[in-house]
Protein backbone atom coordinates (compact mmCIF):
# COMPACT_ATOMS: atom_id res chain seq x y z
CA UNK A 1 0.00 0.00 0.00
CA UNK A 2 1.18 3.43 -1.02
CA UNK A 3 1.32 6.57 0.51
CA UNK A 4 1.39 8.43 -2.31
CA UNK A 5 0.57 7.88 -6.16
CA UNK A 6 1.21 10.15 -9.64
CA UNK A 7 -1.74 9.45 -11.86
CA UNK A 8 -2.80 11.52 -14.83
CA UNK A 9 -5.23 14.41 -14.19
CA UNK A 10 -8.43 15.14 -16.20
CA UNK A 11 -10.70 17.90 -15.53
CA UNK A 12 -13.88 18.07 -17.54
CA UNK A 13 -17.75 19.17 -16.81
CA UNK A 14 -20.33 16.81 -15.22
CA UNK A 15 -24.05 16.92 -15.22
CA UNK A 16 -23.96 17.15 -11.63
CA UNK A 17 -21.52 20.44 -12.26
CA UNK A 18 -23.72 21.70 -14.46
CA UNK A 19 -27.03 21.60 -12.60
CA UNK A 20 -25.20 22.78 -9.26
CA UNK A 21 -23.72 25.67 -11.09
CA UNK A 22 -27.20 26.94 -12.23
CA UNK A 23 -28.42 26.97 -8.61
CA UNK A 24 -25.42 28.61 -7.51
CA UNK A 25 -22.10 28.00 -6.43
CA UNK A 26 -22.23 28.63 -3.07
CA UNK A 27 -24.98 25.73 -2.54
CA UNK A 28 -24.56 22.27 -0.99
CA UNK A 29 -25.14 20.99 -4.61
CA UNK A 30 -22.29 22.47 -5.91
CA UNK A 31 -20.17 21.88 -3.17
CA UNK A 32 -20.60 17.75 -3.39
CA UNK A 33 -20.67 17.54 -7.42
CA UNK A 34 -17.15 19.67 -7.45
CA UNK A 35 -15.11 18.44 -4.53
CA UNK A 36 -14.33 14.99 -5.48
CA UNK A 37 -11.67 13.06 -7.52
CA UNK A 38 -12.51 9.73 -9.35
CA UNK A 39 -10.14 7.16 -9.77
CA UNK A 40 -9.62 3.51 -11.22
CA UNK A 41 -10.23 0.57 -8.42
CA UNK A 42 -6.79 -0.07 -8.99
CA UNK A 43 -5.25 3.28 -7.49
CA UNK A 44 -8.01 3.24 -4.92
CA UNK A 45 -6.79 -0.17 -3.15
CA UNK A 46 -3.31 1.25 -3.89
CA UNK A 47 -3.58 3.84 -1.92
CA UNK A 48 -5.83 1.70 0.48
CA UNK A 49 -8.43 4.47 0.40
CA UNK A 50 -12.22 3.83 2.06
CA UNK A 51 -14.88 4.88 0.37
CA UNK A 52 -15.63 8.58 0.65
CA UNK A 53 -11.98 8.83 2.12
CA UNK A 54 -10.20 12.58 1.40
CA UNK A 55 -7.20 12.80 -0.34
CA UNK A 56 -4.70 15.27 -1.25
CA UNK A 57 -4.55 16.25 -4.76
CA UNK A 58 -0.95 17.85 -5.67
CA UNK A 59 -0.21 19.25 -8.79
CA UNK A 60 2.93 21.71 -10.23
CA UNK A 61 1.00 24.84 -9.00
CA UNK A 62 -0.81 23.85 -6.20
CA UNK A 63 -2.48 21.47 -3.96
CA UNK A 64 -6.69 20.55 -2.90
CA UNK A 65 -8.28 18.11 -0.37
CA UNK A 66 -11.35 16.73 -2.15
CA UNK A 67 -13.66 12.96 -1.96
CA UNK A 68 -12.27 10.30 -2.94
CA UNK A 69 -15.63 8.70 -4.78
CA UNK A 70 -16.32 5.49 -6.83
CA UNK A 71 -17.54 7.48 -10.52
CA UNK A 72 -20.05 6.30 -12.83
CA UNK A 73 -17.74 6.81 -15.61
CA UNK A 74 -15.01 4.51 -15.85
CA UNK A 75 -11.30 5.56 -16.20
CA UNK A 76 -8.08 3.22 -16.97
CA UNK A 77 -5.62 2.87 -13.66
CA UNK A 78 -3.61 6.31 -13.95
CA UNK A 79 -6.33 8.47 -14.71
CA UNK A 80 -7.86 10.32 -12.55
CA UNK A 81 -10.95 12.95 -13.02
CA UNK A 82 -12.06 16.10 -10.63
CA UNK A 83 -15.20 17.53 -12.76
CA UNK A 84 -14.41 21.08 -13.94
CA UNK A 85 -15.37 23.85 -11.23
CA UNK A 86 -13.08 25.40 -8.22
CA UNK A 87 -11.46 22.99 -6.67
CA UNK A 88 -10.18 21.74 -10.02
CA UNK A 89 -8.90 24.69 -10.82
CA UNK A 90 -6.33 25.24 -7.64
CA UNK A 91 -4.31 22.20 -9.11
CA UNK A 92 -4.69 23.16 -12.97
CA UNK A 93 -1.84 24.34 -14.64
CA UNK A 94 -2.25 27.82 -16.11
CA UNK A 95 0.35 26.85 -19.16
CA UNK A 96 -1.44 27.22 -22.35
CA UNK A 97 1.17 25.87 -25.03
CA UNK A 98 0.70 29.16 -26.46
CA UNK A 99 -2.81 28.72 -27.13
CA UNK A 100 -4.85 30.33 -24.53
CA UNK A 101 -5.88 27.52 -22.88
CA UNK A 102 -4.80 26.45 -19.86
CA UNK A 103 -3.54 22.60 -19.70
CA UNK A 104 -7.00 21.49 -18.00
CA UNK A 105 -6.64 17.66 -18.80
CA UNK A 106 -3.45 16.19 -18.73
CA UNK A 107 -1.33 17.28 -16.28
CA UNK A 108 0.62 14.89 -13.22
CA UNK A 109 -0.93 15.04 -10.26
CA UNK A 110 -0.25 13.32 -6.48
CA UNK A 111 -2.88 11.69 -4.43
CA UNK A 112 -2.42 11.07 -0.74
CA UNK A 113 -4.69 9.86 1.92
CA UNK A 114 -5.37 12.81 4.65
CA UNK A 115 -6.26 12.89 8.12
CA UNK A 116 -7.44 15.59 10.17
CA UNK A 117 -7.97 18.11 7.29
CA UNK A 118 -11.20 19.14 5.55
CA UNK A 119 -12.49 20.45 2.53
CA UNK A 120 -13.13 24.21 1.64
CA UNK A 121 -15.80 25.55 0.37
CA UNK A 122 -15.58 27.27 -2.89
CA UNK A 123 -15.90 30.82 -1.42
CA UNK A 124 -13.04 29.76 1.32
CA UNK A 125 -10.99 28.71 -1.66
CA UNK A 126 -11.55 31.57 -3.86
CA UNK A 127 -11.98 34.25 -1.89
CA UNK A 128 -8.79 32.97 0.29
CA UNK A 129 -6.58 33.25 -2.71
CA UNK A 130 -6.72 36.57 -3.59
CA UNK A 131 -7.17 37.66 0.22
CA UNK A 132 -10.53 38.55 0.69
CA UNK A 133 -12.24 35.50 3.24
CA UNK A 134 -13.58 36.99 6.42
CA UNK A 135 -14.08 33.45 8.10
CA UNK A 136 -17.63 31.55 7.47
CA UNK A 137 -20.39 34.86 7.19
CA UNK B 1 -54.64 32.25 -15.56
CA UNK B 2 -51.07 30.89 -15.89
CA UNK B 3 -49.46 31.48 -19.65
CA UNK B 4 -47.19 29.10 -21.46
CA UNK B 5 -44.82 30.62 -23.42
CA UNK B 6 -43.75 28.28 -26.65
CA UNK B 7 -40.65 27.47 -28.77
CA UNK B 8 -38.22 29.25 -25.69
CA UNK B 9 -35.00 29.12 -25.87
CA UNK B 10 -33.00 27.24 -23.87
CA UNK B 11 -29.65 29.49 -22.25
CA UNK B 12 -27.43 26.85 -21.12
CA UNK B 13 -25.57 24.70 -24.15
CA UNK B 14 -24.51 25.38 -27.47
CA UNK B 15 -26.89 22.89 -28.79
CA UNK B 16 -29.73 25.84 -27.76
CA UNK B 17 -32.91 24.01 -27.47
CA UNK B 18 -35.47 25.93 -29.15
CA UNK B 19 -38.26 23.86 -27.72
CA UNK B 20 -38.88 24.57 -24.44
CA UNK B 21 -42.56 25.40 -22.93
CA UNK B 22 -42.24 27.53 -19.99
CA UNK B 23 -45.28 28.26 -17.72
CA UNK B 24 -45.37 31.64 -15.97
CA UNK B 25 -47.72 32.76 -13.28
CA UNK B 26 -50.94 34.88 -13.71
CA UNK B 27 -49.06 37.66 -12.74
CA UNK B 28 -46.23 37.30 -15.16
CA UNK B 29 -43.81 37.16 -12.07
CA UNK B 30 -43.02 33.15 -11.49
CA UNK B 31 -42.09 30.75 -13.69
CA UNK B 32 -43.97 27.49 -12.59
CA UNK B 33 -42.86 24.61 -15.27
CA UNK B 34 -40.62 24.47 -17.57
CA UNK B 35 -41.19 21.56 -20.27
CA UNK B 36 -38.34 19.96 -22.71
CA UNK B 37 -35.26 21.15 -20.89
CA UNK B 38 -32.52 19.02 -19.93
CA UNK B 39 -31.59 18.99 -16.29
CA UNK B 40 -29.63 21.83 -16.41
CA UNK B 41 -32.00 24.43 -18.50
CA UNK B 42 -34.70 23.66 -16.14
CA UNK B 43 -32.31 25.00 -13.33
CA UNK B 44 -31.54 27.95 -14.94
CA UNK B 45 -35.38 29.09 -15.91
CA UNK B 46 -36.15 28.00 -12.24
CA UNK B 47 -33.59 29.69 -10.41
CA UNK B 48 -34.47 32.98 -12.05
CA UNK B 49 -37.75 33.33 -10.19
CA UNK B 50 -36.90 30.93 -7.61
CA UNK B 51 -34.02 32.42 -5.37
CA UNK B 52 -32.69 35.29 -3.86
CA UNK B 53 -31.43 37.63 -6.87
CA UNK B 54 -29.38 40.80 -6.71
CA UNK B 55 -31.10 44.19 -8.05
CA UNK B 56 -28.27 46.41 -7.74
CA UNK B 57 -24.92 46.95 -8.06
CA UNK B 58 -22.41 46.41 -5.39
CA UNK B 59 -19.42 48.00 -4.51
CA UNK B 60 -16.56 46.65 -2.18
CA UNK B 61 -15.85 48.86 0.66
CA UNK B 62 -12.81 48.54 2.39
CA UNK B 63 -14.01 46.48 5.13
CA UNK B 64 -14.32 44.22 2.52
CA UNK B 65 -18.21 44.26 2.84
CA UNK B 66 -19.95 45.19 -0.33
CA UNK B 67 -22.25 48.64 -0.34
CA UNK B 68 -25.27 48.72 -2.62
CA UNK B 69 -25.12 51.38 -5.40
CA UNK B 70 -27.35 53.16 -8.03
CA UNK B 71 -26.53 52.13 -11.88
CA UNK B 72 -25.30 55.70 -12.60
CA UNK B 73 -22.91 55.09 -10.18
CA UNK B 74 -21.34 52.00 -11.01
CA UNK B 75 -21.77 53.19 -14.77
CA UNK B 76 -19.34 55.98 -13.54
CA UNK B 77 -17.09 53.23 -11.69
CA UNK B 78 -16.66 51.20 -14.43
CA UNK B 79 -16.27 53.70 -17.17
CA UNK B 80 -13.51 55.42 -14.82
CA UNK B 81 -11.61 51.84 -14.43
CA UNK B 82 -11.70 51.77 -17.73
CA UNK B 83 -10.47 55.57 -18.85
CA UNK B 84 -7.59 55.07 -16.40
CA UNK B 85 -6.32 51.42 -17.10
CA UNK B 86 -3.44 51.30 -19.00
CA UNK B 87 -4.75 48.05 -20.80
CA UNK B 88 -7.81 46.53 -19.11
CA UNK B 89 -8.95 42.78 -19.90
CA UNK B 90 -12.88 42.52 -21.05
CA UNK B 91 -13.63 38.36 -20.73
CA UNK B 92 -16.62 36.23 -20.60
CA UNK B 93 -19.85 36.67 -23.34
CA UNK B 94 -20.68 32.76 -23.18
CA UNK B 95 -23.88 33.76 -21.76
CA UNK B 96 -24.75 36.50 -22.94
CA UNK B 97 -26.55 37.55 -26.69
CA UNK B 98 -25.20 39.47 -29.47
CA UNK B 99 -26.54 42.83 -28.89
CA UNK B 100 -24.62 42.49 -25.77
CA UNK B 101 -21.15 41.42 -27.40
CA UNK B 102 -21.46 44.02 -30.01
CA UNK B 103 -22.01 46.76 -27.00
CA UNK B 104 -19.33 45.50 -25.27
CA UNK B 105 -16.90 45.99 -28.53
CA UNK B 106 -17.75 49.69 -28.87
CA UNK B 107 -16.90 49.98 -24.97
CA UNK B 108 -13.65 48.28 -25.73
CA UNK B 109 -12.37 50.04 -28.65
CA UNK B 110 -13.17 53.19 -26.87
CA UNK B 111 -11.27 52.14 -23.98
CA UNK B 112 -7.78 50.43 -25.95
CA UNK B 113 -9.01 46.84 -24.25
CA UNK B 114 -8.41 43.53 -25.11
CA UNK B 115 -11.68 41.47 -26.18
CA UNK B 116 -12.05 38.30 -25.45
CA UNK B 117 -14.25 35.56 -24.63
CA UNK B 118 -14.39 32.04 -23.26
CA UNK B 119 -13.18 30.48 -26.13
CA UNK B 120 -10.17 31.64 -24.85
CA UNK B 121 -9.82 28.77 -22.40
CA UNK B 122 -12.43 26.75 -24.64
CA UNK B 123 -12.51 25.89 -28.36
CA UNK B 124 -10.05 28.60 -29.25
CA UNK B 125 -7.81 25.98 -30.21
CA UNK B 126 -10.83 24.96 -32.80
CA UNK B 127 -10.07 28.18 -34.05
CA UNK B 128 -6.61 28.30 -34.75
CA UNK B 129 -6.83 24.64 -36.83
CA UNK B 130 -9.89 25.94 -38.77
CA UNK B 131 -7.41 29.20 -39.19
CA UNK B 132 -5.00 26.80 -40.85
CA UNK B 133 -6.95 24.28 -42.26
CA UNK B 134 -10.73 24.88 -43.19
CA UNK B 135 -14.11 23.84 -41.60
CA UNK B 136 -15.64 21.34 -43.26
CA UNK B 137 -18.86 21.26 -40.91
CA UNK B 138 -22.44 21.39 -41.83
CA UNK B 139 -25.57 22.13 -39.61
CA UNK B 140 -26.92 19.89 -36.92
CA UNK B 141 -30.45 19.92 -39.54
CA UNK B 142 -28.48 17.52 -41.74
CA UNK B 143 -26.67 15.44 -39.23
CA UNK B 144 -30.11 14.72 -38.20
CA UNK B 145 -31.77 13.98 -41.54
CA UNK B 146 -28.52 12.54 -42.95
CA UNK B 147 -25.71 10.85 -40.80
CA UNK B 148 -25.59 7.18 -40.27
CA UNK B 149 -22.58 7.55 -38.62
CA UNK B 150 -22.13 9.50 -35.72
CA UNK B 151 -18.31 9.72 -33.95
CA UNK B 152 -17.90 11.78 -30.86
CA UNK B 153 -14.01 12.25 -30.06
CA UNK B 154 -13.10 13.57 -26.58
CA UNK B 155 -16.64 15.07 -25.84
CA UNK B 156 -19.50 13.68 -23.69
CA UNK B 157 -22.66 14.97 -24.35
CA UNK B 158 -24.73 13.18 -21.83
CA UNK B 159 -23.09 15.45 -19.73
CA UNK B 160 -22.26 18.29 -21.36
CA UNK B 161 -25.24 18.60 -24.02
CA UNK B 162 -27.64 16.47 -22.71
CA UNK B 163 -30.03 16.88 -25.54
CA UNK B 164 -27.78 16.84 -28.26
CA UNK B 165 -27.75 13.19 -28.55
CA UNK B 166 -31.48 13.43 -28.45
CA UNK B 167 -32.21 16.64 -30.71
CA UNK B 168 -29.93 15.75 -33.79
CA UNK B 169 -27.26 12.82 -33.51
CA UNK B 170 -27.79 9.27 -31.85
CA UNK B 171 -32.18 9.16 -31.56
CA UNK B 172 -34.08 11.74 -34.07
CA UNK B 173 -35.64 10.24 -37.02
CA UNK B 174 -34.73 12.41 -39.89
CA UNK B 175 -35.61 13.00 -43.45
CA UNK B 176 -33.11 9.99 -44.57
CA UNK B 177 -32.53 8.67 -41.34
CA UNK B 178 -36.32 7.43 -40.34
CA UNK B 179 -35.27 4.36 -38.45
CA UNK B 180 -33.55 6.75 -35.55
CA UNK B 181 -30.84 5.40 -33.85
CA UNK B 182 -31.09 1.75 -35.68
CA UNK B 183 -30.46 3.59 -38.99
CA UNK B 184 -26.77 4.87 -36.90
CA UNK B 185 -23.61 3.92 -36.25
CA UNK B 186 -22.67 5.76 -32.84
CA UNK B 187 -19.12 5.79 -32.33
CA UNK B 188 -17.32 6.78 -29.23
CA UNK B 189 -13.34 7.66 -28.42
CA UNK B 190 -12.45 8.90 -25.05
CA UNK B 191 -10.41 7.81 -22.54
CA UNK B 192 -12.98 7.56 -20.02
CA UNK B 193 -15.86 5.20 -20.39
CA UNK B 194 -18.74 8.63 -20.07
CA UNK B 195 -22.13 8.09 -20.36
CA UNK B 196 -22.17 8.57 -23.94
CA UNK B 197 -20.06 5.78 -24.03
CA UNK B 198 -22.77 4.49 -23.15
CA UNK B 199 -24.63 4.12 -25.74
CA UNK B 200 -22.14 3.73 -28.26
CA UNK B 201 -22.15 0.64 -30.88
CA UNK B 202 -18.86 1.12 -30.41
CA UNK B 203 -15.73 2.02 -27.67
CA UNK B 204 -12.15 3.09 -28.08
CA UNK B 205 -10.55 3.65 -24.71
CA UNK B 206 -7.88 5.81 -26.45
CA UNK B 207 -4.86 6.68 -23.98
CA UNK B 208 -5.15 10.40 -22.71
CA UNK B 209 -3.32 13.14 -24.93
CA UNK B 210 -2.14 10.72 -27.48
CA UNK B 211 -5.50 11.61 -30.11
CA UNK B 212 -3.13 13.32 -32.25
CA UNK B 213 -1.17 9.46 -32.83
CA UNK B 214 -4.89 7.72 -32.99
CA UNK B 215 -6.08 9.99 -35.96
CA UNK B 216 -2.89 10.02 -37.76
CA UNK B 217 -3.40 5.79 -37.61
CA UNK B 218 -6.73 6.73 -39.22
CA UNK B 219 -5.41 8.65 -42.04
CA UNK B 220 -2.83 5.90 -42.20
CA UNK B 221 -5.40 3.85 -43.10
CA UNK B 222 -7.81 5.73 -44.63
CA UNK B 223 -5.12 6.02 -47.34
CA UNK B 224 -3.86 2.46 -47.36
CA UNK B 225 -0.83 2.50 -45.24
CA UNK B 226 -0.12 0.00 -42.90
CA UNK B 227 -0.18 1.02 -39.18
CA UNK B 228 1.04 -0.25 -36.12
CA UNK B 229 -0.35 -3.73 -34.23
CA UNK B 230 -1.61 -0.98 -31.27
CA UNK B 231 -1.74 2.83 -31.36
CA UNK B 232 -2.33 4.97 -28.63
CA UNK B 233 -4.30 2.06 -26.69
CA UNK B 234 -6.35 0.64 -29.35
CA UNK B 235 -5.54 -2.32 -30.94
CA UNK B 236 -4.38 -2.05 -34.90
CA UNK B 237 -8.12 -4.58 -36.01
CA UNK B 238 -10.46 -1.87 -33.76
CA UNK B 239 -8.82 0.79 -36.09
CA UNK B 240 -9.09 -1.06 -39.29
CA UNK B 241 -12.98 -1.90 -38.31
CA UNK B 242 -13.88 1.57 -37.09
CA UNK B 243 -12.38 3.25 -40.63
CA UNK B 244 -13.77 0.92 -42.95
CA UNK B 245 -17.36 2.34 -40.99
CA UNK B 246 -16.18 5.62 -41.84
CA UNK B 247 -15.63 4.47 -45.37
CA UNK B 248 -18.83 3.55 -46.16
CA UNK B 249 -20.44 5.99 -44.25
CA UNK B 250 -23.30 7.99 -46.64
CA UNK B 251 -22.74 10.71 -44.39
CA UNK B 252 -20.72 11.07 -41.55
CA UNK B 253 -20.17 13.74 -38.59
CA UNK B 254 -17.30 14.27 -36.33
CA UNK B 255 -18.28 15.79 -33.05
CA UNK B 256 -15.65 16.69 -30.98
CA UNK B 257 -15.09 18.57 -27.45
CA UNK B 258 -12.72 19.66 -25.04
CA UNK B 259 -10.75 16.21 -25.13
CA UNK B 260 -9.12 17.65 -27.73
CA UNK B 261 -9.12 21.26 -26.63
CA UNK B 262 -7.50 21.03 -23.39
CA UNK B 263 -4.97 18.14 -23.82
CA UNK B 264 -1.41 18.12 -25.10
CA UNK B 265 -1.31 18.96 -28.56
CA UNK B 266 -4.54 21.35 -28.25
CA UNK B 267 -5.03 22.92 -32.10
CA UNK B 268 -2.83 20.37 -33.47
CA UNK B 269 -5.39 17.81 -32.25
CA UNK B 270 -8.43 19.53 -34.45
CA UNK B 271 -6.03 20.45 -36.80
CA UNK B 272 -5.64 16.66 -37.98
CA UNK B 273 -9.34 15.59 -37.01
CA UNK B 274 -10.26 18.31 -39.61
CA UNK B 275 -7.38 16.83 -42.18
CA UNK B 276 -9.31 13.20 -41.48
CA UNK B 277 -12.48 14.78 -42.37
CA UNK B 278 -11.08 15.82 -45.47
CA UNK B 279 -9.47 12.85 -46.48
CA UNK B 280 -12.86 11.13 -45.58
CA UNK B 281 -13.78 13.20 -48.10
CA UNK B 282 -12.53 11.53 -51.05
CA UNK B 283 -14.86 8.37 -50.38
CA UNK B 284 -17.72 9.50 -48.88
CA UNK B 285 -19.45 12.46 -47.31
CA UNK B 286 -17.88 13.39 -43.47
CA UNK B 287 -18.66 16.84 -41.51
CA UNK B 288 -16.51 18.06 -38.80
CA UNK B 289 -18.28 20.00 -35.89
CA UNK B 290 -17.02 21.61 -32.24
CA UNK B 291 -19.23 21.28 -29.25
CA UNK B 292 -19.26 24.79 -28.30
CA UNK B 293 -20.24 24.68 -24.40
CA UNK B 294 -22.57 28.00 -23.99
CA UNK B 295 -25.66 28.99 -25.55
CA UNK B 296 -24.09 31.88 -26.90
CA UNK B 297 -20.16 31.25 -27.29
CA UNK B 298 -20.50 31.27 -30.99
CA UNK B 299 -21.75 34.24 -30.76
CA UNK B 300 -18.79 36.54 -30.06
CA UNK B 301 -16.78 34.51 -33.03
CA UNK B 302 -19.24 36.16 -35.56
CA UNK B 303 -20.15 39.31 -33.76
CA UNK B 304 -16.83 40.49 -33.81
CA UNK B 305 -14.91 38.29 -36.84
CA UNK B 306 -17.93 41.01 -38.45
CA UNK B 307 -16.65 43.84 -36.50
CA UNK B 308 -12.61 43.33 -36.64
CA UNK B 309 -11.92 40.62 -38.04
CA UNK B 310 -11.16 38.13 -35.28
CA UNK B 311 -12.53 35.66 -33.39
CA UNK B 312 -11.40 35.69 -29.80
CA UNK B 313 -8.66 37.44 -28.23
CA UNK B 314 -8.34 40.93 -29.79
CA UNK B 315 -6.28 43.38 -28.86
CA UNK B 316 -7.99 46.73 -29.78
CA UNK B 317 -4.79 48.69 -27.42
CA UNK B 318 -4.67 50.60 -30.66
CA UNK B 319 -8.15 51.28 -30.99
CA UNK B 320 -9.47 50.80 -34.26
CA UNK B 321 -6.76 48.59 -35.57
CA UNK B 322 -7.53 45.35 -33.89
CA UNK B 323 -4.83 42.29 -33.87
CA UNK B 324 -4.76 38.90 -32.41
CA UNK B 325 -2.13 36.17 -31.04
CA UNK B 326 -3.48 33.98 -28.60
CA UNK B 327 -0.38 32.95 -26.45
CA UNK B 328 -0.26 36.71 -26.54
CA UNK B 329 -3.71 38.12 -26.24
CA UNK B 330 -5.20 35.57 -24.65
CA UNK B 331 -6.69 36.29 -21.42
CA UNK B 332 -5.21 33.46 -19.18
CA UNK B 333 -1.75 34.71 -20.67
CA UNK B 334 -2.14 38.06 -20.41
CA UNK B 335 -3.45 37.55 -16.56
CA UNK B 336 0.16 35.41 -15.93
CA UNK B 337 2.10 37.88 -17.35
CA UNK B 338 0.63 40.73 -15.07
CA UNK B 339 -0.01 42.67 -18.36
CA UNK B 340 -3.43 43.92 -17.77
CA UNK B 341 -4.28 46.48 -14.72
CA UNK B 342 -8.29 45.76 -15.03
CA UNK B 343 -10.64 43.35 -15.62
CA UNK B 344 -14.10 43.02 -16.32
CA UNK B 345 -15.94 39.70 -15.94
CA UNK B 346 -19.18 39.57 -17.95
CA UNK B 347 -21.46 36.63 -18.43
CA UNK B 348 -18.91 33.90 -17.38
CA UNK B 349 -17.07 33.41 -14.33
CA UNK B 350 -13.62 33.54 -14.50
CA UNK B 351 -13.24 32.97 -10.42
CA UNK B 352 -14.84 29.59 -10.99
CA UNK B 353 -13.20 28.70 -14.01
CA UNK B 354 -9.48 30.29 -14.66
CA UNK B 355 -6.97 28.37 -13.17
CA UNK B 356 -6.63 30.07 -9.54
CA UNK B 357 -3.48 31.33 -10.34
CA UNK B 358 -4.45 33.14 -13.07
CA UNK B 359 -7.52 34.45 -10.72
CA UNK B 360 -4.48 35.61 -8.46
CA UNK B 361 -2.88 37.81 -10.77
CA UNK B 362 -6.04 39.28 -12.15
CA UNK B 363 -7.14 40.39 -8.57
CA UNK B 364 -4.25 42.68 -7.97
CA UNK B 365 -6.17 45.44 -9.95
CA UNK B 366 -9.87 46.66 -10.33
CA UNK B 367 -11.96 44.00 -11.12
CA UNK B 368 -15.92 44.32 -11.97
CA UNK B 369 -18.67 41.69 -12.83
CA UNK B 370 -21.24 41.84 -14.91
CA UNK B 371 -23.53 38.83 -14.11
CA UNK B 372 -27.53 38.29 -13.32
CA UNK B 373 -26.31 35.79 -10.23
CA UNK B 374 -23.71 35.71 -7.58
CA UNK B 375 -21.00 33.45 -8.28
CA UNK B 376 -17.02 33.71 -7.64
CA UNK B 377 -16.23 36.44 -9.39
CA UNK B 378 -18.95 38.11 -8.13
CA UNK B 379 -17.53 37.81 -4.85
CA UNK B 380 -14.21 38.97 -5.51
CA UNK B 381 -14.71 41.49 -7.38
CA UNK B 382 -14.49 45.08 -6.54
CA UNK B 383 -17.80 46.11 -8.43
CA UNK B 384 -20.89 43.29 -9.38
CA UNK B 385 -23.65 45.13 -11.33
CA UNK B 386 -26.58 42.88 -11.66
CA UNK B 387 -28.61 41.76 -15.11
CA UNK B 388 -31.21 40.74 -16.99
CA UNK B 389 -30.70 36.82 -17.50
CA UNK B 390 -30.79 36.67 -21.86
CA UNK B 391 -33.48 33.90 -22.94
CA UNK B 392 -35.28 34.26 -19.59
CA UNK B 393 -35.66 38.34 -18.71
CA UNK B 394 -33.73 39.99 -21.72
CA UNK B 395 -34.35 38.71 -25.71
CA UNK B 396 -31.53 38.75 -28.46
CA UNK B 397 -30.16 36.91 -30.87
CA UNK B 398 -27.49 34.27 -30.37
CA UNK B 399 -25.92 31.68 -32.21
CA UNK B 400 -26.20 27.75 -31.89
CA UNK B 401 -23.09 25.34 -32.25
CA UNK B 402 -23.22 24.82 -35.47
CA UNK B 403 -23.81 28.89 -36.65
CA UNK B 404 -27.21 29.13 -37.16
CA UNK B 405 -28.58 32.24 -35.21
CA UNK B 406 -31.89 31.75 -33.13
CA UNK B 407 -33.92 35.04 -32.12
CA UNK B 408 -33.93 34.13 -28.34
CA UNK B 409 -37.19 35.79 -26.49
CA UNK B 410 -37.74 37.07 -23.00
CA UNK B 411 -40.48 34.89 -20.60
CA UNK B 412 -40.76 37.25 -17.98
CA UNK B 413 -39.27 41.02 -16.93
CA UNK B 414 -35.92 41.03 -15.21
CA UNK B 415 -36.22 42.36 -11.41
CA UNK B 416 -37.45 45.92 -11.39
CA UNK B 417 -34.41 48.36 -12.30
CA UNK B 418 -32.56 45.53 -13.67
CA UNK B 419 -30.96 46.28 -16.85
CA UNK B 420 -29.77 44.03 -19.83
CA UNK B 421 -26.03 43.77 -20.57
CA UNK B 422 -26.60 45.63 -23.63
CA UNK B 423 -27.82 48.74 -22.21
CA UNK B 424 -25.39 48.30 -19.31
CA UNK B 425 -22.49 48.60 -22.12
CA UNK B 426 -24.08 51.64 -23.64
CA UNK B 427 -24.20 53.36 -20.69
CA UNK B 428 -20.43 52.95 -20.01
CA UNK B 429 -20.15 53.60 -23.24
CA UNK B 430 -21.22 56.89 -23.28
CA UNK B 431 -19.68 57.67 -19.79
CA UNK B 432 -16.08 57.10 -21.35
CA UNK B 433 -17.03 59.19 -23.81
CA UNK B 434 -17.81 61.97 -21.69
CA UNK B 435 -14.51 61.33 -19.56
CA UNK B 436 -12.62 61.54 -22.77
CA UNK B 437 -14.06 64.67 -23.73
CA UNK B 438 -13.30 65.87 -20.21
CA UNK B 439 -10.07 64.94 -20.36
CA UNK B 440 -9.20 65.40 -16.99
CA UNK B 441 -10.54 62.21 -15.00
CA UNK B 442 -7.12 60.28 -14.91
CA UNK B 443 -5.35 62.53 -11.99
CA UNK B 444 -8.81 62.73 -9.82
CA UNK B 445 -10.09 59.22 -9.28
CA UNK B 446 -8.71 56.28 -7.82
CA UNK B 447 -9.85 53.29 -9.65
CA UNK B 448 -10.75 51.14 -6.43
CA UNK B 449 -11.58 51.57 -2.74
CA UNK B 450 -8.53 51.03 -0.78
CA UNK B 451 -7.82 47.97 1.32
CA UNK B 452 -9.23 45.00 -0.65
CA UNK B 453 -6.57 44.71 -3.41
CA UNK B 454 -5.03 41.60 -2.86
CA UNK B 455 -1.47 41.99 -1.66
CA UNK B 456 -3.02 44.26 0.87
Amino acid sequence: MANRITLNMITQRSIEEGVAMEKGKTTPEYFEACSIIEMHDDDVKALGLVPNQLVRVTSECGSVVVKAVKGRQSLYPGLAFIPQGVWANQIVPPRTQATGEPQYSGFPVTVEPVNGERRKSALELVQGAVGLWRGDQ
Amino acid sequence: MPKKVENVGCPYCGVCCDDLVVTVSDDGKQIIEVENACAIGNQIFHHATGGERVKLPRLRQPDGTYKDISYDEAVDYAAKVLYNAKKPLIYGFGSTNCEGMAAAAKVAEKAGAVLDNCASICHGSSFLAIFDNGYPSCTLGETKNRADVVLYWGANPAHAHPRHMSRYSIFPRGFFTGKGQKSRKIIVIDPRHTDTAQVADIYLQVRQGHDYELFDAFRAVVRGHEIPEEVAGIKREQILEVANIMKKARFGTIFYGMGLCHSDGRNHNVDIAISLTRDLNDYTKWTIMAMRGHYNITGPGAVWSWQYGFPYCLDLTKKDIAHMNPGETSSVDLAMRDEVDAFINIGTDAGAHFPIEAVKHLRKHPWITIDPNICMASEISDLHIPVGIVGVEVPGIVYRMDNVPIQYRKVIDPPEGVISDEELFERIHKRLCELEAEGAAKAEIKAAPAGVRAEE
